[in-house]
């Protein structure tokens, strides 16, 4: 395979710019962002789940869809309300919603793989 | 295609046909994990009630379908607004109906 590319890349002055050195680092910096943006994301959706009236501090913040429950000073309290899918504090919620949301993610992920294929085998 | 013939970036000099592979590889892969992020994120409002200890059938479910409607919709639109565009052109100087 002849090709120009070689140690002329970039020649001038100290260093020479290595292709494969700078594939790696971009690979690197996209995994980053795509990181974050999952991150804020999840963060997005979880904080609208699980915070609904902020209070003081986030284990005495209300969860949403929850009227007149006021600010939780007792736990226990909470607990014998009986909402089998409410959590009594937020962090377990946001620890639960942070799992669903990579299933989800990782869900669509695949769907839309089977989808590209499935796409690309019709043409 | 043939990778050992001059570059066929036209306008960038001797760009390295390796680099210009890695670029639309990456490309593309990045655009396929942006709509898995929009997707989500849309469909997360759709499917997604109260986040249970494990993402339920009826949840997955969901999930599948809402990405192919989305997919659907998607082909819907471009077919349509190239159709439209035949007729009677949105992008042109006669916006005004």
């Amino acid at each position: 395979m002849e090709g120009g590319f070689g140690s002329d890349f970039g020649g001038s002055g100290s260093g020479k710019l290595d292709p494969g050195l700078i594939m790696e680092q971009v690979k690197v910096q996209i995994a980053v962002a795509n990181a974050q943006e999952l991150l804020q994301r999840m963060t997005d959706k979880c904080f609208r789940k699980c915070i609904g009236k902020p209070g003081g501090s986030l284990d005495n913040s209300e969860q949403p869809g929850r009227p007149g429950a006021g600010v939780r000073a007792v736990p226990g309290a909470a607990k014998s309300r009986a909402e089998p899918c409410a959590p009594p504090l937020p962090q377990k919620c946001i620890a639960m919603c942070m799992d669903r949301y990579m299933d989800a993610w990782n869900t669509v992920s695949r769907a839309y793989n089977s989808r590209l294929q499935r796409e690309r085998a019709n043409m | 295609m043939d990778s050992s013939s001059s570059s066929s970036a036209a306008g960038l000099g001797a760009v390295d046909p390796q680099l210009q592979h890695f670029i639309e590889v990456e490309t593309q892969k990045q655009r396929f994990q942006q709509l898995v992020h929009q997707m989500t994120e849309l469909c997360w409002e759709k499917c997604m009630d109260k986040p249970g200890p494990k993402l339920d059938s009826r949840a997955e479910a969901c999930f599948v379908n809402c990405v192919e409607r989305f997919i659907d919709t998607s082909q819907f639109i471009l077919n349509r607004l190239e159709q439209t565009q035949k007729s009677k052109p949105v992008f042109s100087e006669s916006l005004s109906d």
